[in-house]
């Protein structure tokens, strides 16, 4: 590991603005991420500033009825919040399944939106890697590749974003509330994670040393009805294969609302849009899933080790919304 | 032979000795003894695969404050004996594949040592490499033996006229991984050089066999050198000597007089320590109507390594398992530019085993015959490997007494024909085998202590095989004595030699040199020896073992349940019956079943090492890549053992029980996932993308 | 740097480099080696202790952001050389083979138990909303699952978990 500086920051601003003056520095939250990388040599920070203690740890009741998460509630904090669990509990279901025990109590909601791919090239310094180093390629093209995208990669980059509590944040609508040298924005969660594109490098649309303080979920009438589902190859402490994020809202036999979020899939949390589209107004039983699920995959476009996604997303996909009716 | 009589302490069911060191983290494994101001050893791993180093600057690192030296092939202290490439470190400029050490660096501190390591800038000539095994390569070829030095071929009648004119005929391929190890504890070596005098705490399964080869190549008399082990965090084969204790040892002697501390970090642990070769197994079967085989065929493809030829024994446990008018077995290997291959639990048997047993079930199919009484009917009578009579052999009723705990009777062998919600449930079976392996050479010493109690001595070692208790519950049978009595002292050459710790021969070696100690301390003392008697005596070869085929067998029962839209696979219970003589600590001797059983799952579902050929390593090399169960993979273990005495095996009628749990298992949970689906996964692992309809 | 820690109940300052862990932190500069170093990257769960009382992988915790912090490990936990409820059901129960991964299943079993007893849900949780969660095999099995064991005493770690849970504090 490269020797970088310790700066324990008083506040946000001071944070923000040391960062804004160092380039290669990093904010460290619970670190179970960029610990981990900074290991391998992956990130190399000169300075790192901690604002574990910095931001909110509350988990706050808005008035429209969603709830404000502070940036530095860990995971396990947020996963067992009783109204977490009960008005969303796609969202503690995505946390649960995610990590282990430990790992959950020291990472953070701000530090868990962060996180890295686990692609193996990335990770591996001695392999090309255009995320780690532009324009060296990208191994796992033509390389070991089974756990790849499926949806909205690039020659440049194929890996996909590990984070299962992005996926039921995107499936809700989450904003992302962001303090920067420039001031405070809001961010849908959407729009927080990139697609490679030709700059793989950059992971998301924060600018340098903006600071993640919080994340807003609005209300949702059926966020009640929802569920993540998370298809892994051993049956805890691993990453999807594919995972769903989903909450369905069922009238008279209609779908009458519906969201819907994939992980495993892509460089983002990949919101199921074509989905939701075919669903909506349509009988809900498994008929109509599957069409709505082949619907958004028939744009897959599959790498030679991991075409599996598409069948098993499929799967699913209609498996999780059926749960979700009460279907047995 | 004489057998231990008026036994008391063998056959219970003792908690570990070990016990209360181990659950409060006190117990030292060899990192973890105190060291006066240790320097800490990080290496320079080479990024390609075959060539040589060109250059080595390692400037910016020797500027790194803290950095005492950089070993090269250039300035490194040389070795006397360089015969085992292997183990050549650091002597010349030349690179036989991804992950060799090309570079050492020696620090004060850890950070120090690892940030400089990553500042060594190696140049290559590199020449092309050639890592993949294929079963069309023209370059496969016969060893001379197959390990641990037996025939690489053998024919029995004449398959070749049988197997075309049998009434039922199979003929497929089944593929194992290659598999790495990964004991928790990562390869660690603390070596001291000091006048002449070189101490290394070792992660090792065998401390005088380290002593021995660390002495052979760096030319030290063997007196000089020392190994101390007295916990070691698992083995499973890996933990002989590799490269990384020969260079800590190079490290120590290029600063006499200051502790070297290297323990390997997970992603080194997949680069040269050893592994389990992949294999392409094609299993021919041939049966007349009544489901007898009348042909047997087993032929093998597998890899080794260039620098040091390593022949997995995998088609050896067909050469016993079943009664056949014609059998064949063959053995081939590619020669590659990988590291070298090594003895992973139930080397041979392992990987052998997955292929046996499911072809066996697929042909009791075809035969339209239960599974279990398949393999009833093709028990055979005298062992097809060596043309002996078995020493004891209870196959059968390991099957039967199996089947009954299980609930086998009345199974519907239609595949993919119940459900339980999502979930498609099935079961399986398969035998399971390993040899009884008795290696001579060990030495005890016992010494009266005084007050009724004995210092019991050999080098063995407890890599988590319960060595601790069972050896003294041996020696305290064998003094009349109460294990409370027994002193034992294991894990360090100071000790008298003792055989490593592989092949299931542990105990079996190690109490059967306790045994003979005891006989000898009581033929000279009597009932009433003094303070300070002592006696010694080696184990030897088995005189029997010319007479017998020593072999434990068991049967496992698996109960598979897949996710019907997503190929999840879960087993929620397996059962395991043995035959295995005499169980010395059943506590602990079903401990050691359950775990060879989890190895079996895990190798059934989960373990893959993943090889880029482009650049010659395994991608994933770390926990997050390999999987190895978790703990919600595993669910629950009936485990029952048949009575068998047998008196030709060893003093106390004991087979080892080490390695058998993992053979056998893995091909019944394929059996039980093929029973559950109807889809038959011949290629280990069996992942979720196998399964997907 | 200097920092200071309670480590298994003594206080301790300590200068150390930022890039320090906590398991090294342990291990290298306190003599304290019940934080065992299986593949320091958070992926085994070996370095499993009890940090301010919750259980965390002790190798991804920087010691600089530490500072001040309560650390428990299982040699902590036998106090006053009597052995842990834990620690005796695991002798018991057979619950290991090595060794190696025990301190690190044995923290992180304690710390498991008091998470739930706290309500904490788990992945296995048929439905998290709801407001209790029974302590089933299942249920240890999921929350012990960031404990790895090579040896595979999984089926023996859980009848010894299950022992201590319905002995001590948690119903």
């Amino acid at each position: 590991m490269k020797p970088f500086r310790f700066d324990r920051a008083g506040d946000i601003s001071g944070a923000v603005a040391t960062l804004a003056r160092e380039p290669d520095g990093e904010f460290l939250a619970g670190g179970t991420n960029l610990v981990d990388l900074m290991k391998v040599g992956v990130m190399e920070p000169d300075v790192l500033v901690d604002v574990r203690r910095l931001t909110s740890a509350e988990i706050e009741d808005l008035p429209d009825g969603g709830l404000r998460i502070g940036a530095a509630v860990t995971n396990s904090e947020l996963a067992a919040d009783r109204r977490v669990r009960s008005r969303y509990p796609v969202l503690s279901q995505a946390l649960l399944a995610g990590a282990s025990g430990q790992l959950r109590n020291l990472a953070t909601t701000g530090g868990n939106l962060l996180q890295r791919t686990r692609c193996v090239y990335f990770y591996d310094t001695t392999t090309p890697c255009n995320k780690r180093e532009p324009g060296t390629g990208c191994s796992a093209l033509e390389g070991c590749n089974k756990d790849h995208a499926i949806f909205g990669a690039s020659r440049h980059c194929v890996a996909t974003h590990p984070s299962d509590m992005a996926v039921a944040m995107t499936a809700l609508d989450a904003v992302v509330l962001v303090r920067g040298p420039g001031g405070e924005r809001r961010i849908p969660v959407a729009e927080l994670h990139r697609l490679p594109g030709d700059e793989p490098q950059r992971d998301t649309t924060l600018e340098h040393a903006e600071l993640i303080t919080a994340v807003d979920l609005p209300p949702l009438g059926f966020s009640s009805n929802s569920r993540y589902r998370k298809v892994r190859e051993r049956a805890s402490y691993a990453f999807a294969l594919v995972s769903v994020a989903a909450a369905l809202q069922v009238r008279d036999g209609t779908v009458h609302d519906v969201r819907i979020a994939l992980g495993g899939v892509a460089h983002m949390p990949w919101r199921a849009r074509k989905a939701e589209d075919a669903l909506r107004g349509r009988p809900a039983g498994q008929e109509s899933f599957r069409a709505a699920a082949e619907a958004e995959l028939a744009d897959a476009v599959p790498l030679r080790e991991n075409s599996y996604k598409v069948p098993l997303a499929g799967n699913v996909i209609t498996r999780t919304l059926l749960d979700l009716t009460g279907a047995p | 032979m004489t057998t231990i009589t008026g036994r008391r302490a063998i056959g219970a069911s003792l908690s570990r000795r070990d016990g209360p060191q181990k659950v409060t983290g006190t117990a030292p494994y060899a990192y973890e003894h105190r060291f006066d101001r240790p320097l800490y050893l990080f290496p320079v791993e080479s990024d390609v695969a075959r060539g040589r180093v060109t250059r080595i600057d390692a400037s910016a690192a020797e500027d790194l404050p803290g950095v005492v030296t950089v070993l090269t092939h250039e300035n490194a202290p040389r070795l006397a004996d360089t015969s085992d490439r292997e183990l050549t470190v650091l002597q010349a400029g030349d690179v036989a594949f991804r992950g060799q050490y090309v570079a050492a660096v020696l620090a004060e501190t850890l950070e120090t040592a690892r940030y400089a390591a990553s500042l060594v800038r190696v140049s290559y000539d590199e020449v092309p490499h050639d890592v993949e095994l294929r079963p069309d390569r023209s370059d496969l070829y016969a060893p001379e033996h197959v390990n641990p030095g037996l025939p690489t071929d053998t024919q029995e009648g004449d398959f070749d006229r049988a197997f075309p004119s049998a009434a039922v005929k199979l003929d497929e391929t089944y593929t194992t991984p290659m598999e790495h190890h990964n004991p928790m504890e990562p390869h660690t070596t603390v070596a001291l050089w000091e006048a002449g005098d070189l101490t290394l705490y070792e992660s090792t399964q065998g401390p005088h066999s380290a002593k021995q080869t660390l002495a052979q190549v760096l030319g030290l008399d063997a007196d000089r050198v020392r190994v101390i082990a007295p916990y070691v965090g698992g083995g499973f084969g890996s933990k002989t000597v590799h490269a990384n204790t020969v260079l800590a040892a190079l490290a120590a002697e290029a600063v006499q007089g200051s502790p070297v501390k290297f323990a390997l970090t997970r992603q080194q642990m997949f680069s040269g320590v050893g592994y389990r070769t992949p294999t392409i197994q094609r299993i021919r079967l041939g049966a007349d109507q009544d489901g007898h085989l009348t042909a047997t065929s087993h032929d093998v493809i597998e890899q080794t390594a260039k620098i040091k030829e390593f022949a997995e024994n995998t088609a050896v446990p067909t050469r016993t398992m079943y009664a056949t008018r014609s059998r064949r077995t063959t053995h081939r290997l590619a020669a590659l530019d990988v590291p070298a291959p090594s003895w992973m639990r139930a080397p041979g048997d392992a990987p052998g085993m997955f292929a046996l047993e499911s072809a066996m079930d697929e042909m009791a199919i075809k035969c339209g015959l239960d599974p279990v009484e398949f393999r009833i009917r093709n028990e055979p009578a005298l062992d097809g490997e060596t043309g002996l009579p078995y020493s004891s052999r209870n196959l059968v009723a390991c099957l039967l007494e199996g089947a009954r705990r299980f609930g086998w009777a009345g199974r519907d062998p239609r595949p993919r024909a119940r459900q339980e919600g999502r979930w498609l449930v099935g079961t399986g079976v398969a035998s399971s085998t390993f040899p009884v392996i008795r290696l001579p050479g060990s030495v005890a010493r016992i010494r009266y202590a005084g007050y009724g109690r004995y210092l019991v001595e050999i080098a063995a070692v407890d890599i988590g095989t319960g060595t601790w208790t069972a050896l003294s519950q041996i020696a305290a049978d064998a003094l009349a004595a109460d294990v409370e009595d027994i002193d034992l002292r294991i894990g360090d050459t100071a000790q008298p030699e003792a055989t490593v710790e592989g092949g299931s021969s542990g105990i079996t070696s190690w109490g059967t040199a306790i045994f003979e100690a005891a006989r000898v301390f009581r033929d000279r003392y009597g009932d009433s020896p003094s303070e300070g008697d002592q006696a010694e005596a080696a184990a030897a070869d088995n005189p029997e073992a010319g007479n017998y085929a020593m072999h434990a067998f068991g049967a496992c029962f698996a109960r598979a349940r897949v996710d019907a839209d997503t190929g999840e696979v879960r087993i929620p219970h397996m059962t395991g019956v043995f035959a295995a003589g005499k169980i010395i600590n059943p506590k602990t001797a079903r401990s050691q079943i359950i775990g060879g059983m989890t190895w079996g799952l895990s190798m059934a579902l989960h373990e893959e090492s993943l090889v880029d050929a482009r650049f010659g390593h395994v991608m994933n090399h770390d926990f997050a890549g390999y999987h190895v169960p978790a703990n919600a993979d595993v669910g629950q273990f009936d485990i029952a053992w048949i009575d068998e005495e047998d008196p030709h095996v060893n003093p106390m009628g004991s087979k080892g029980i080490g390695e058998i749990g993992i053979v056998g298992s893995s091909a019944a949970i394929a059996n039980a996932v093929f029973h559950a689906t109807g889809i038959r996964v011949r290629d280990l692992p069996i992942t979720p993308a196998k399964l997907l309809r | 740097m200097d920092i200071s820690l309670k480590a298994d109940g003594r206080e301790r300052r300590i200068a150390v480099d930022p890039r320090t862990t906590l398991l090294d932190a342990l291990r290298e500069r306190l003599g304290i080696y019940a934080a065992k170093k299986g593949c320091d990257h958070g992926q085994c769960g070996a370095c499993t202790i009890l940090l301010d009382g919750k259980r965390v992988n002790s190798c991804l915790a920087l010691a600089v952001a530490h500072d001040g912090a309560e650390i428990i490990t299982a040699e902590g936990l036998a106090a006053d050389g009597e052995l842990h409820a834990m620690q005796r059901s695991f002798i018991e129960h057979d619950a290991f083979q090595c060794g190696y991964c025990t301190p690190g299943q044995i923290v992180s079993a304690v710390g498991m138990l008091s998470e739930a007893e706290a309500g904490w849900p788990s992945h296995v949780t048929r439905d998290v909303s709801a407001g209790e969660t029974r302590l089933t095999d299942d249920e240890i099995r999921e929350r012990m699952s960031g404990n790895l064991c090579r040896c595979g005493a999984y089926a023996n770690i859980v009848s010894a978990i299950r022992e201590a849970a319905e002995g001590g504090r948690f119903r």
